[in-house]
């Protein structure tokens, strides 16, 4: 039976190209999310909301050194119900999920 | 290299966008219907709006080249009143004979609700009974996993709707999988806060190869690029991927797919000029 796995396309780059041609992108976009973080510092004391707990969650996820990092992420901003709710109360989303405002499943 | 869009909402750019996705070698786009942003008063508005990805649009497009594409529906933000809902969805049958209608679509979920889900299946029905291409859109963000799941088993409770007449789009790293692995199309939408980067779609193409994968701008009245996936293109050659797997992705792989309407084309068309008396 012939092999039904799809074909893959690994990346031609070798591991120094790679950060060769990302480094400094993403060099700079880590340094938005340390910006950002010391911006919301700044902005005064209080709680995190759903949206920052989450985002220092997935901040933890850069680091555990374990693959398919950017699943995981969007994994863990995810709604992990499994049920329809009842009715749409809003059309946009936060980017995160909000475990203690989310509707429940059912009628 | 000539590209396809498949996935575009030129009702709302401009002509200079028109412009410079023709320069950069786009050839033939496909347009979703989709929420404009505010929720139609009456489903005649949504008669108008029909007529307009199915008349003017073409001409316009035509006026630079582009061959354009229509799929119709009543998009899943505005499917929370069913009743209303399903008095658009009867519009839809009186235009699938226009030349430039490939099929059903953008249908799905937005906040994973019942009725959202009821309005689904009376989309995928009418698909079922017809044979029509399915565009499936995916939810945002925190909602994209849970609704691609029930989109999924959705479509599967129709068995005469075949995997590969069905493109899900919007899949990010954590749907790709899921799609894939059921035997459907899916699309990535290259957006620059919400949906994949350039960089991000190459990753995932990497990871999952290029079978049954396309790439989209949605260029539409929100922050997004018309030139996404010829950006996307360029990503790919900078990686150093061959030229082939960069055409299967931006233009034979989308031209296959669509193919199945019978009704699409990515041949070459010369600009016409605009119609004066109109």
């Amino acid at each position: 039976m012939a092999d039904e796995r799809p074909t893959t396309h690994a990346c031609p780059m070798s591991r120094a190209q790679v950060v060769d041609a990302y480094f400094m992108e993403h060099r700079a976009r880590l340094l938005d999310v340390a910006a950002f973080l010391d911006r919301v510092d700044r902005a005064g004391a209080g709680a995190d909301d759903f949206r920052m707990q989450a985002f220092r969650l997935a901040v933890d996820v850069l680091r555990d050194g374990r693959p398919e990092r950017a699943r995981r992420i969007l994994e863990l901003l995810s709604d992990p119900s499994t049920e329809p709710i009842a009715k749409a109360g809003m059309k946009g989303a936060t980017g995160a999920h909000d475990a203690s405002a989310a509707p429940k499943g059912g009628a | 290299m000539m590209y396809i869009d498949p996935h575009v909402h030129m009702v709302s750019r401009s002509t200079d966008d028109y412009v410079r996705m023709a320069r950069a070698g786009c050839c033939a786009i496909t347009e979703p219907a989709f929420w404009a942003g505010y929720d139609r008063s009456s489903p005649q508005g949504f008669f108008d709006y029909f007529r307009q990805l199915t008349e003017f649009e073409p001409r316009r497009a035509a006026q630079y080249g582009i061959r354009h594409h229509a799929w119709l529906c009543i998009n899943p933000k505005e499917a929370e009143d069913p009743v209303f809902a399903r008095e658009v969805i009867g519009l839809i049958p009186g235009f699938l004979e226009r030349q430039n209608v490939l099929g059903i679509g953008e249908i799905g979920l937005n906040k994973n609700s019942r009725n959202e889900l009821e309005i689904l299946e009376a989309h995928l029905q009418l698909a079922n009974d017809r044979d029509l291409l399915v565009l499936v859109h995916t939810p945002h963000l925190e909602d994209k996993l849970k609704g691609t799941r029930l989109i999924l088993d959705a479509i599967r409770r129709f068995p005469r709707l075949d995997p590969g007449r069905v493109l899900v789009d919007h899949v990010e790293e954590h749907t790709a999988k899921l799609v894939l692995d059921r035997g459907f199309w899916c699309g990535m939408t290259l957006y620059p806060d919400t949906k994949c980067t350039p960089q991000r779609a190459v990753d995932i193409i990497e990871c999952y190869g290029a079978e049954r994968i396309w790439m989209n701008s949605a260029g539409d009245w929100g922050h997004s690029d018309p030139l996404a996936v010829p950006k996307a293109q360029m990503e790919m050659r900078r990686r150093g991927h061959l030229e082939s797997l960069v055409e299967q992705v931006t233009f034979r792989n989308p031209e296959r797919f669509l193919s199945q309407s019978g009704r699409f084309s990515a041949a070459p068309l010369r600009p016409t000029a605009p119609d004066v008396t109109r």
